[in-house]
């Protein structure tokens, strides 16, 4: 019997082997190569899991894209308080007409892996993104240069090649110039180019972009030491010419899947910051009982907003019914309790962190006025039928918000209003793509770059991709383009402006608020400043 | 005996297709993964063109499951919708998860069989009493309940374990385990204290007592090892849940294993990375149990497997 023991023993140790093998256990990660040894001051900040490549084309979350930000220098840096623009690698970037640029470099910019960072790198890393077949998911943002579409697929599926490798808008002059040519004039070219899509990449990327992204390589002030399903560490890159140099040696991005243990972490001292503080202690405002002048609210160029169904026959033609829907939300009220002031109740189209915001363009129809609506709402005609509002189910918060928006509406007009969920994000999108909902839609937006323009071009312009209203106004049209070839950056502004006040006449869509970014962080740090992005400021952040 | 493991393990195999095509269909049948990748806009055509032919979305499902069940059988779990390939997500995981389990599994059977013996030695006094009561107590609380308290008061304000276990690390976990294993340990008691009371009752037991053996050899030996099969298949087919399912848990410690890669997966719609962990779910649970099932001749010689 003992023998027998034995050999049962041993036929279970061998199954266990077989799974481990099966399913790759007893290994070690091979991602992590830390080099150690790094003095000075060091912080540690909640990360989450990127959710593709690092590659500066392909990231479009903040997961990934924090800490591709922290190692990319771009041309522009946006200032962290007032999202203004100024140049970073770019010695100048000149245009006459706003359609031909001259983009001149600093010298003696080097990338992690020791090589200059050349006009070249610009161009090619630029080409390398737009170019349809790579399937990069800001490629989007190169549509204003001259060529953009040789370099698209013919068909959806992308089975035929694009006519073109290269943009032609596009051309290197020598190692520290280039010239960029866009097909209609674009006043905020300059300023686009401080987003993350428009970063250099090395030749080495060129040659092997599956290496490029184990391990990314940028041109910023920190470099990637480590990268484990844990945690991302950067380390100060002591190289990095440009001024905006930061006060901390290492970053560790530590990943976390829930925003209560990372608030845990931070209470006790294990963290420095975090940028999502939980539900429970958002509510009563407990947070500050934790951390006391450790604390932030910022308005991070965010923007919900309501979008009238135009596939809804009763609002489609009715501009009074629409403002006064808009005129029965109250907003202050549902920022109060729904989102314990995390969020900031709107006022216009445009975020206020952003050039050119100008406040109030909505003017009453934003303000909560019960007996007004009802009277408007009658004088429109009023709505037959069951109001929906849909909404994604798979965000938190929607489901809340959804349902206060219609209680408010409901209370103040009279209409039956019902909040109506979608399973997901995904299913949404599609839904609002092939317009098949009515009602009221729930709708989002998050800036690319800090101007009035990004929260009007792609939301309104005829055709637009975001454009769910299905706004067309010739006139909108009108001004925006003259905007775009306006000489001088408060020119375009003012006509942006007289363009944001059209939609205050034609109500496609409602403003509801900006949500802003709840930051916390421990008493080891200071100078924590949270920028228009919502994102933590590297660059000023230092260790007491 | 070698016959019986052998035709256990090819029973496995019909098992593993039916549970990764129910699975593969699902996840896939969840809707575009592409869909909601662009934060509040629709993603380029030309990204979601590439995504598509990068993972075979654009065939029709039997063949996409044939394709990716190629790749299984060669031993490559493919690679994530985040360009990570899913086996070494796994690796990273695995030994976490692992450690995680065995702490709750050592809790549970340390302080499970010991109150169970306690409270079926001393039926119906107050030893008895404490364990029912308090096993009751614990089971009736969610888990997470119990592990945000006590990530509250050990780790944040006492400070006597790390609030929580990023890295993963022995020490960290020991917190998370405990929580973890909590309910099991109340299983296991009541389970071994019933089991045990019932066998107290039983012939051999009166003849091994009638005999002169001492109490602590009559329990201890004669009727404990007895007691312990239902005990047994408890406890390994909790343990092949503890591996997989210990997302709660995870989440609230920050583990980073593989019951929160699970989770997180289904939350993004990475249906590789889904399909590949429950593929490996679903084969350690087969073993498990097959171990189990030999253990019992183990326990009980008058079970054999020949």
């Amino acid at each position: 019997m003992r023998g027998r023991t034995r050999a049962m023993a041993a036929a279970a140790f061998t199954s266990i082997a077989l799974v481990a093998t099966a399913c790759g256990g007893g290994g070690t990660p091979s991602t992590s190569n830390s080099t150690g040894g790094q003095a000075g001051a060091e912080i540690t900040i909640r990360g989450c899991t990127p959710t593709a490549p690092l590659i500066p084309g392909n990231t479009t979350e903040v997961c990934g894209g924090n800490v591709i930000d922290a190692m990319a220098a771009k041309l522009v840096h946006y200032d962290p308080k007032t999202a203004a623009p100024t140049n970073d690698i770019a010695e100048s970037i000149e245009s006459n007409d706003n359609q031909n640029f001259t983009v001149k470099l600093k010298p003696g910019y080097k990338f992690h892996d020791g090589t200059q960072v050349k006009a070249k790198n610009f161009v090619d890393a630029w080409n390398w993104v737009a170019y349809a077949p790579n399937g990069q998911a800001n490629s989007y943002f190169f549509a204003p240069i001259a060529g953009y579409g040789d370099v698209q697929c013919p068909d959806e599926e992308c089975k035929q090649k694009p006519k073109a490798e290269k943009m032609s808008g596009l051309k290197v002059v020598d190692d520290t110039t280039f010239t960029i040519k866009t097909t209609e004039p674009v006043s905020n070219l300059p300023l686009r180019l401080g987003y993350t899509a428009f970063a250099p990449l090395p030749d080495s990327f060129f040659a092997d972009p599956k290496a490029f992204e184990d391990k990314p390589i940028g041109a910023g002030p920190f470099q990637l030491q480590s990268k484990t399903t844990t945690e991302i560490v950067l380390t100060k890159f002591a190289d990095y010419a440009g001024e905006f140099k930061p006060n901390v040696d290492k970053v560790t991005f530590r990943i976390y899947t829930d925003d209560a243990a990372a608030y845990a972490d931070l209470v006790s001292g294990q963290l420095d910051f975090t940028d999502h503080i939980p539900t429970d202690q958002l509510v009563g405002e407990a947070y500050k009982n934790d951390l006391p002048d450790r604390n932030s609210i910022t308005e991070g160029g965010r923007f919900t907003y309501l979008t009238f169904s135009p596939n809804d026959p009763q609002l489609k033609n009715n501009v009074a019914l629409r403002k006064a829907l808009s005129r029965a939300i109250d907003r202050d009220l549902i920022a109060k309790q729904i989102f314990n002031g995390t969020v900031i109740p709107a006022t216009g189209w445009v975020s206020p962190s952003v050039d050119g915001y100008k406040p109030d363009t909505c003017g009453e129809s934003c303000k909560f006025d019960a007996a007004a609506a009802k009277q408007a709402f009658e004088a429109a005609g009023g709505y037959d039928g069951t109001l929906t509002m849909t909404y994604n189910a798979d965000t938190a918060g929607n489901k809340e918000y959804s349902e206060a928006v219609c209680n408010s509406i409901k209370n103040a007009v009279g209409v039956n209003c019902v909040a109506s969920p979608v399973v997901d994000f995904a299913t949404y999108n599609k839904k609002l793509d092939d317009n098949s909902l009515k009602g009221l839609l729930r709708t989002g937006w998050q800036m690319d770059y800090p101007s009035i323009e990004n929260f009007l071009t792609p939301i309104y312009a005829k055709g637009a991709d975001s454009n769910y209203s299905h706004y067309d106004n010739p006139e909108f049209t009108k001004l925006i383009n003259q905007a775009a070839a306006a000489k001088t950056t408060d020119a375009a502004n003012v006509l942006y402006q007289q363009a944001e006040a059209l939609l205050a006449r034609d109500m496609p869509t409602a403003p509801l608020w900006y949500p802003s970014t709840v930051s916390g962080w421990s008493e080891k740090v200071t100078d924590v400043t949270v920028t228009a992005f919502g994102t933590l400021d590297l660059i000023g952040i230092k260790t007491k | 005996m070698g016959k019986y493991v052998l035709r256990r393990l090819l029973q496995m195999v019909p098992v593993l297709i039916g549970t990764t095509f129910l699975i593969y269909v699902m996840v896939f049948a969840l809707g575009d993964p592409t869909a909601g990748r662009c934060g509040e806009r629709p993603c380029p055509a030309n990204y979601v063109a590439k995504f598509k032919a990068d993972y075979n979305l654009d065939e029709p499902l039997l063949v996409q499951y044939a394709l990716y069940m190629g790749d299984v059988l060669r031993g490559d779990l493919g690679t994530n919708f985040f360009g990570n390939s899913v086996s070494e997500e796994l690796i990273a995981r695995w030994p976490t998860t692992a450690k995680l389990a065995s702490i709750a599994l050592v809790f549970e059977v340390v302080i499970g069989v010991s109150a169970g013996v306690l409270a079926g030695i001393r039926r119906g006094r107050f030893m008895d009493h404490l364990v029912t009561v308090s096993t009751l107590f614990v089971i009736s609380i969610p888990v997470f309940v119990i592990g945000s308290v006590l990530q509250l008061v050990f780790g944040v304000r006492l400070g006597i374990f790390p609030v929580t276990a990023t890295q993963g690390t022995w020490s960290q976990l020991i917190l998370p385990g405990f929580v973890l294993g909590s309910i099991s340990i109340a299983y296991v008691s009541r389970l071994t204290r019933t089991s045990l009371v019932e066998n107290l009752r039983a012939d051999y037991v009166r003849t091994a007592k009638a005999k002169g053996l001492k109490p602590s050899r009559a329990v201890g030996v004669h009727t404990l090892r007895n007691s312990l099969i239902p005990v047994v298949t408890f406890i390994g087919a909790d343990f092949g849940g503890l591996l997989g399912g210990a997302i709660v848990t995870e989440r609230i410690f920050n583990v980073n294993g593989v019951g929160g890669f699970l989770y997180r997966s289904i939350q993004q719609k990475d249906g590789v990375s889904v399909v590949g962990t429950v593929v490996c779910l679903v084969v350690v649970y087969l073993v498990v149990n097959l171990i189990v099932d030999l253990f019992y001749g183990v326990l009980d010689p008058r079970i054999t497997h020949d």
